[in-house]
């Protein structure tokens, strides 16, 4: 049975914690607004990439000079998961649910006798794969230093993947972040980036003006070098915009749970509290008519 | 008073400039070019350089942008830059360093990438002059 102060030192310290997880839920609010405008402020120049590259995949199909980078070195052996996640905790399951969706990808390749590298983009992923898969960890690119993501550490992110393809250290890649559906859900995500024929043929339908002929300057193929890296850079800006929503809005209601948890824990221990009170002025009392009945 | 058609100046952060307009003055891969109501359908890489737009709602603008690529596809044209500033935002010192980057990622280079990257940081000292 806990004595009155060490129910009224908890107390104090759960009203702490309580206030802790408070502000950083309003915190999380205030930044979710901010990257959920920013996410949406880039699906503009997102979609007019993917119908530009899908009429231009048109007009290339067949030819034997597009970028590899656009149709893969036609092998399969070697993928590597671009695992993305946050930099810090305390956001639920967010970072887990994203290496979780990768380690299961990556066993299946692995059973399929695929070679398997992982490219970790975020610290909290590191710090779990590391555990896993300590020699397949090829890198780890941290933004501990960068307050606001912008297109600059896509660049980096996708001028590596680039670099590291030309080089033959892996045939495929694929993109792994957390989807922002709603503050409640967010959808763990893979998303193929190298090659991307694959992704190209699904947009490819809501190509405008289809069957216009265009003239290029300089030629197709040219433009369409310079293009797929670019892309590249894109779809990585896309998945990092949509993983800071995805993280400001999966701690926002991971906090929110922790200030609820905290609020029930105070009127509990209060109760338990009030309690133990009563009973010890009551105990105090039958002391002293006891006391005084002997006289 | 000139046809216009509609424009729209985009960047990954978001999306800078839509509206009608009468021209477009863009800095080609080929060289300078302009894109007016009725042009032909056309896909054309940009070079970092200074862009200009008239006729549009605000009159002539100009807005420097970081390369990217133009697609004009018969009735309506959309400019993706990799990054773009309208010129009046722009400091000389914003242009040294955007040139400081870019000599920085040109040492690491070799060969004919390495003249590319030159190239590039000849073209942003001539943008640094004209603002």
């Amino acid at each position: 049975m806990p004595s009155l102060k060490d129910l009224k030192v908890r107390i104090a310290s759960v009203k702490a914690t309580q206030k802790i997880t408070k502000a950083m839920q309003l915190v999380a609010a205030a930044k979710l607004r901010r990257a959920q405008e920013a996410a949406e402020a880039s699906r503009p120049y997102a979609e007019r990439m993917a119908a530009v590259l899908a009429n231009l995949a048109q007009m290339t199909a067949g030819d034997p000079d597009a970028p590899v980078l656009m149709t893969g070195n036609g092998k399969s052996d070697t993928h590597l998961l671009v695992v993305c996640t946050a930099e810090r905790g305390l956001c639920g399951g967010f970072n887990s649910s994203i290496v979780r969706k990768a380690v299961f990808d990556a066993r299946d390749l692995m059973a399929a006798g695929k070679e398997v590298k992982f490219l970790c983009v975020g610290r909290k992923g590191f710090d779990i794969l590391r555990r896993l898969f300590r020699e397949q960890i090829v890198g780890l690119i941290d933004f501990k230093s960068v307050r606001r993501v912008g297109f600059q550490q896509a660049h980096e992110v996708g001028d590596k993947l680039v670099d590291m393809f030309e080089a033959g250290e892996f045939d495929v890649a694929t993109l792994y972040y957390a989807e922002f559906r709603s503050v409640i859900s967010q959808k763990p995500t893979g998303l193929q980036l190298i090659p991307a024929a694959a992704e190209v043929h699904a947009s490819e339908e809501d190509t405008h003006a289809g069957n216009a002929v265009y003239e290029y300057e300089p030629d197709a193929t040219d433009i369409l070098d310079a293009l797929v890296p670019r892309n590249i850079r894109v779809q990585i800006f896309r998945a990092l915009l949509e993983n800071a929503a995805s993280e400001q809005g999966a701690r926002m209601s991971a906090m929110d749970n922790a200030t609820r948890n905290a609020g029930e824990m105070i009127d509990r221990l209060t109760l338990q509290y009030n309690r133990t009170r009563q009973a010890q002025i009551t105990k105090e009392l039958i002391e002293i008519i006891s006391g005084a009945e002997a006289l | 008073m000139a046809a216009t058609f509609p424009f729209e100046l985009v960047s990954p952060e978001k999306l800078l400039f839509s509206g009608d307009v009468e021209a477009v003055l863009l800095p080609g891969a080929e060289g300078e070019l302009q894109v007016m109501a009725g042009h032909a359908p056309l896909l054309a890489l940009l070079e970092p350089g200074i862009m200009e737009v008239t006729g549009g709602p605000a009159g002539k603008q100009r807005v420097f942008i970081d390369g990217g690529f133009c697609d004009m596809n018969g009735e309506s044209c959309t400019v993706l830059a990799e990054a773009a500033t309208a010129v009046e935002d722009l400091s000389a010192e914003a242009m040294d360093e955007i040139i400081a980057e870019a000599e920085e990622a040109a040492a690491a280079l070799e060969g004919g990438e390495r003249d590319e990257a030159n190239r590039r940081i000849a073209t942003l000292r001539t943008v640094k002059a004209a603002i």
